[in-house]
């Protein structure tokens, strides 16, 4: 059974945590009508602006909005700045064990991580090992999956070091707040997230190869119109002002990556790419992919072009790899990890297997390649059918599962048929490292699972978002003031 | 800029503005069939609308050789089967718009986003007209609104210089072909000039590019098929004849060629076409033949099309 979920507004009882007394207020004063009508308008602004995903197999729905629920989520500033310091920590352990793995292999060597879990994953490139890249950063943009499990407690659930979405939802589910709730979002001090474009840019440029000119050239590849996050795609070139390209709009000649322009072939030096290792060049990897580029990789090994993320960052966000992170740090930075990991049995693991299958009704089983919550097993919620189909998934194939305790994850208020409801919630803050540093814009996104009881958090899934802020804790006095200002004008607006 | 954004802006725009003018050819069309015979419907009026939208072999083949209002009105606006259909226009416009997002200003995208949901509340059997009214409208609408954002958010580069182009060679186009049906297939040998006949086929022309009040105001007369051909070939004050649209092009593409620092074969051409415009007069065009006249300039204005194509776009 899970455990009764701690809410980030009201902890396990009816008090209110600090930092969510404006919401509180907000939410007990607002008619509900009102919500319903702002919920409506949030969701009128999204499909005008065209902010939609694609589900895959989903012939009806091609394109569909997320759900955007109107409650903001709330971190206190002192609670961000530890999540931030972990976070940075991690990533920074992240980027250090790919450039050993595919360097000297110390920590495999040293017997902290086995052998095979690196050099036979399937996310190992064999093409990177011994590939000195320019900064040795290979995760430039990393998006890290936290959960909350009680007023002290976060667990990184996932870490997403290949080619991690959903940023652009964090910049436009602000924007939505702001129009739609200028009042409540002037009553709070919240860390803006506006300038992640610019921060994505300055690191971008700070990666550029030597041979680039003093003002790079960035390029965003994206598999185009039909991959499901192609409207982050556009969003985010359009915001960091790069060109927006596919495989067709480049070419290589001399190990030399040009775009064709209106005005001629242009040299391009920084390619953030959304589009997987296998599909980036015909000539290295799948030679059926038509959505990446010839002779790409032998550019890349030459140091002409910089790829952001680099290539065979797959082989630290795999789910066994992620078993072994708290070594990972400890290796590297010679401290304990911030961030607590969710305790995982490795099912390559006799012992560890036979728990898994003996308890298997209480457990998340994951397969460690998988992603956006398609084939798990989510033990409490499954019923006796698909758990043997699971048993014997696990008998036939071990090594490709792990499993974690059932988590009672956080809730937050959210704005639901029945009204304002708690519903539990994850968070995915984004890591930008470059050349001149580590940058973590304060927030991130918050996804929902918006049927009640559900800890099924994914967009494909029937997950929605929210927005997250970071914000600084009002005093007493301030607090008062506040509450008082908005009595005041509730007192004038009545009329109407 | 990249040469598949400067191809899908061209086409946007392209694809935008064919959907108006076949919003307007359907318009003009269903007045002129909405005339008693003997006035107006000599001849197949929504033959001659096929044959203006230049996808009269593509309905024959499907529909066979008598086109009803239905049939016809159904190919133009809806059908999947015309790759020119309004809806297929609206929705290929709408597919280049979000392949080239970052190009447009949040006003082109919102505008072409809105109609594209729009375009899904109407659909094939519904004609009732004042449904019809309502769609035709609607589609006129999403044209106006496209320019105007386009006109007056975009910042004046490449872009903008690429969708001008395209909108003006789409929309000479339409004019040469409106004008060549309705000279050649509508009049009949027998007519006489200045008859009653002649003056619904003549007018209505005028009403498909909204030029009736220009008509009056430009030449203070009753309505004389040379003067309407000279209205729609060679004046420069009527903003859809193909002398204006030149003027336009050549302006356009110029800016591209100053911007790059680089003139072209497109450019060349689009001289010599605008010049050859500009030094003719409508007495010597329809001497030497109206229809041969527009039939060479179709095709020249296809030809500066993959000009432009192998010069910037591919």
């Amino acid at each position: 059974m899970v455990a009764r979920a701690f809410d980030e507004m009201t902890g396990l009882g009816a008090e209110c945590r600090q930092g969510y007394e404006i919401v509180d207020n907000w939410l007990k004063t607002t008619p509900a009508d009102l919500l319903r009508r702002r919920q409506h308008e949030a969701e009128l602004l999204f499909r005008r602006i065209g902010i939609t995903f694609a589900v895959y197999g989903d012939a009806e729905g091609e394109e569909r909005l997320i759900p955007f629920d109107i409650v903001p989520r709330i971190i206190t500033r002192p609670e961000w700045d530890r999540l931030e310091s972990g976070l940075v920590q991690r990533v920074t352990a992240l980027n250090l064990f790919l450039d050993d793995v595919y360097g000297r292999g110390e920590i495999v060597r040293a017997g902290i991580i086995p052998e095979d879990l690196v050099y036979k994953n399937p996310y190992y490139r064999p093409e990177m090992q011994g590939v000195a890249l320019p900064h040795k950063i290979w995760v430039s943009i990393a998006g890290i999956d936290i959960v909350r499990v009680d007023a002290d407690t976060f667990y990184v659930l996932e870490d997403n070091a290949r080619t991690p979405s959903g940023v652009s939802y964090m910049l436009e589910n602000r924007e939505v707040m702001l129009r739609l709730f200028p009042d409540l979002c002037a009553r709070h001090r919240i860390a803006p997230v506006e300038n992640y474009a610019d921060e994505l840019l300055a690191t971008l440029k700070s990666m550029a190869p030597r041979t680039a000119s003093a003002d790079p050239t960035v390029a965003l590849l994206t598999p185009g119109p039909f991959n499901s996050a192609y409207y982050e795609h556009s969003f985010l070139a359009d915001k960091l002002g790069a060109e927006l390209v596919e495989g067709s709009d480049l070419y290589v000649r001399e190990n030399v990556v040009y775009m064709r322009t209106t005005e001629g072939p242009k040299r391009v030096d920084v390619i953030y790419r959304r589009l997987d290792d296998d599909f980036i060049d015909p000539l290295a990897f799948r030679p059926d992919s038509v959505l990446g580029v010839p002779g790409l990789m032998a550019a890349y090994r030459a140091g002409n072009v910089t790829l952001a993320n680099a290539v065979g960052t797959g082989v630290s966000d795999d789910k066994a790899v992620y078993s072994y992170m708290p070594e990972i740090i400890r290796f590297y930075t010679g401290k304990d990890a911030i961030l607590k990991n969710v305790p995982t049995w490795r099912c390559r693991e006799p012992e560890a297997l036979k728990y898994v299958l003996d308890h298997l009704p209480e457990l998340v089983v994951k397969e460690v390649d998988g992603s956006g919550g398609y084939g798990m097993l989510v033990g409490p919620k499954a019923d006796a059918a698909k758990i043997e189909t699971f048993r014997a998934k696990l008998k036939a194939h071990p090594e490709k599962f792990i499993a974690q305790p059932t988590l009672a994850l956080s809730t937050c208020p959210t704005f639901v048929e029945e009204g304002v409801a708690p519903r539990h919630v994850d968070l995915r803050p984004y890591v930008l490292t470059g050349a001149d540093g580590v940058r973590v814009v304060p927030g991130g996104l918050t996804r929902v699972a918006l049927e009640a009881g559900s800890l099924v958090v994914n967009s494909s899934q029937g997950g929605g978002t929210k927005d997250t802020w970071v914000v600084d804790v009002p005093t007493p006095q301030q607090l008062q003031q506040i509450h008082q200002a908005q009595q005041q004008q509730q007192a004038s607006a009545k009329p109407v | 800029m990249l040469s598949r954004t400067a191809d899908s802006l061209f086409w946007l725009s392209r694809y935008v503005e064919r959907a108006e003018n076949t919003a307007r050819i359907i318009d003009a069309a269903s007045r002129l069939a909405a005339l008693p015979t003997g006035y107006g419907s000599v001849g197949n009026e929504w033959e001659s609308a096929l044959a203006a939208s230049g996808c009269l072999a593509a309905f024959t083949e499907i529909y066979g050789e008598d086109a009803t209002a239905d049939s016809a009105i159904d190919f133009l606006a809806f059908s999947p089967a015309n790759p020119s259909s309004i809806k297929n226009c609206l929705e290929i416009a709408r597919f280049n718009a979000r392949a080239v997002r970052t190009a447009l200003t949040a006003e082109m995208w919102e505008t072409i986003n809105s109609a594209w949901l729009e375009l899904k509340t109407y659909g094939h059997g519904e004609l009732d007209l004042s449904r019809l009214a309502d769609f035709l409208r609607y589609v006129k609408r999403t044209s106006l609104a496209f320019d105007g954002s386009a006109y007056r958010t975009m910042l004046r580069n490449d872009a903008y210089w690429f969708t001008r182009v395209g909108v003006f060679i789409e929309r000479a186009d339409a004019t040469a072909r409106l004008l060549d049906v309705k000279y050649h297939v509508l009049l009949p040998p027998e007519a006489q000039i200045g008859g009653s006949l002649d003056y619904f086929q003549w007018s209505s022309i005028l009403r498909a590019v909204s030029a009736q009040t220009s008509y009056h105001w430009v030449y203070r007369q009753s309505l004389k098929p040379w003067l309407v051909a000279d209205l729609m070939v060679l004046n420069k004050q009527m903003p859809r004849s193909l002398a204006a649209c030149y003027e336009n092009i050549t302006r356009n593409l110029d800016q591209i060629a100053q911007g790059y620092g680089r003139q072209g074969a497109s450019q060349r051409h689009a001289r010599s076409l605008y010049t050859r415009l500009e030094s003719s007069d409508i007495d010597a065009v329809i001497a030497g033949g109206l229809h041969e006249f527009l039939s060479e300039f179709v095709a020249e204005n296809g030809r500066l099309g993959s000009l432009i194509t192998e010069q910037y776009l591919v």
